[in-house]
């Protein structure tokens, strides 16, 4: 009853999921505020869609409602606990992440949006986690965070927060084009006993149904994700990991060359989706 | 170990037409992708079919197909519904799909189910490691005699 008024209070649709297969209609607003775009036109180089879509769309009225307010969203739970570490002295050289980015929410604005990116003086292709790394090794002489730790999520999490409702919009040309390209190709290959690629359950099949599991498109907009299947955040690499292991093959590592590559691909497909990070999904 | 076991129990207890059922690799399939004889040289049985039909740990064919007289539940709608579909295809051409699915639907998202080879990074089943030695096809011989029994039996007309 009580999540009835609710449901009805934020005015999601309920007609919406009704046996209906595709994406819902429902609008994603955090908090009363942060307008995130859900649905939005599939960039030129996505040869497979037209539209694209939150993997938010294809969740159940009660898992959308959960990532709709942060005292809700059980992934602020790690998003606090990540600002006290972001706060907190760590490492030889006898500084906090604070000490030289100040205030997260304000210096983290924009980041989570354009990740993977370039990094000119490494000369490579990095992700959110590896520059979290980089910065822990080389700048407060810190160890590493294990890469789909959930030291290394949480603080994912928290840097994501003041880029919600931002537009995705990773590069994919320039220097980062072969590793694109890269990640293009293992989008489309068949992995594994299974011989499934990503694009046969998340570009041809979404919306369908493998026994209850409702197929959105894979995007990655909303890593770390919170899942309500193991009750806890989730990086997107290790989710990759899952992905391909169910394919009855041998999965890469996380951190490895070749899954850098397919987030970057991944995310590129979701540009021009807002920032959901962390968000909640079943 | 336990499969190694469970085979041979099988084996066992079916008698000498078991014994030597047609191996993945030497399947040999029509221009249409079916498989005209029997890999097990006897008639399967639609009730153990029906059981490796809605099986998560065997064919689990219902994570993408509806089959209206199955008692699963959550049945999948990434493939055709399989209702009648013994009135659309003989025995020979639902062996060869339930085999290798694509020798008649070129470039099909359907997993084959009796092939053993030419796989990208095979895995050690669901554990995301390498496969380790030969592959064991996803169903045995039986088991796609079996199901192919069971689907002759899905007839509307």
């Amino acid at each position: 009853m009580l999540r009835t008024t609710t449901a009805l209070a934020v005015g999601l649709i309920a007609t919406a999921t009704l046996g209906w297969a595709d994406a819902d209609e429902n609008e994603l607003v955090v908090n009363g505020e942060i307008e995130i775009t859900t649905h939005a036109p599939a960039p030129a180089y996505v040869d497979g869609l037209t539209e694209i879509y939150s993997g938010w769309r294809f969740r159940e009225p009660d898992t959308q409602l959960t990532q709709m307010d942060d005292f809700d969203n059980p992934a602020f739970l790690a998003v606090d606990a990540a600002q006290i570490t972001w706060d907190t002295v760590e490492g030889e050289a006898g500084k906090s992440c604070a000490s030289c980015h100040g205030d997260v929410m304000e210096s983290m604005k924009g980041v989570r949006a354009t990740y993977p990116k370039w990094n000119e003086t490494a000369g490579e292709v990095r992700t959110l986690a590896m520059q979290i790394n980089d910065c822990r090794t080389e700048n407060l002489k810190a160890e590493p965070y294990d890469y789909t730790s959930g030291k290394m999520t949480a603080m994912e999490a928290l840097i994501s927060v003041p880029s919600r409702g931002m537009p995705v919009n990773v590069a994919v040309d320039g220097p980062v084009q072969s590793t694109w390209e890269q990640g293009k190709e293992m989008y489309y290959t068949r992995y594994g006993q299974l011989e499934l690629s990503c694009a046969n359950c998340h570009e041809d099949n979404y919306g369908n149904y493998i026994r209850a599991d409702h197929l959105s498109q894979g995007q990655i907009n909303g890593f770390p994700v919170y899942r309500l299947k193991n009750t806890k955040l989730n990086q997107v690499q290790d989710r990759f990991q899952g992905c391909i292991r169910d394919t009855r093959a041998e999965t890469f590592s996380a951190g490895s060359p070749e899954f850098v590559a397919l987030e970057l691909y991944v995310a590129s497909r979701g540009n021009g989706l807002g920032v959901e990070a962390p968000s909640v999904r079943n | 170990m336990r499969f190694t076991t469970l085979t041979l129990a099988m084996t066992l207890a079916a008698g000498a037409a078991y014994a030597n059922p047609v191996a993945p690799g030497d399947v040999s399939f029509s221009d249409t992708g079916a498989i005209a004889e029997s890999l097990t040289g006897t008639p399967g049985d639609a009730a153990s079919g029906a059981k490796v039909l809605a099986d998560r740990g065997a064919g689990n064919c219902v994570a993408c197909h509806k089959i209206s007289s199955l008692d699963a539940a959550f049945q999948g709608t990434v493939g055709p519904s399989l209702d009648g579909v013994g009135d659309r295809w003989d025995s020979a051409q639902l062996r060869g799909l339930v085999a290798n699915a694509k020798h008649t639907f070129p470039g099909t998202i359907m997993p084959s189910f009796y092939k053993t080879a030419g796989y990208i990074r095979p895995g050690d089943e669901f554990s995301g490691k390498a496969a380790k030695g030969d592959l064991q096809p996803l169903l045995s011989a039986e088991q796609v005699e079996d199901v192919v029994a069971f689907l002759t039996t899905l007839k509307q007309q």
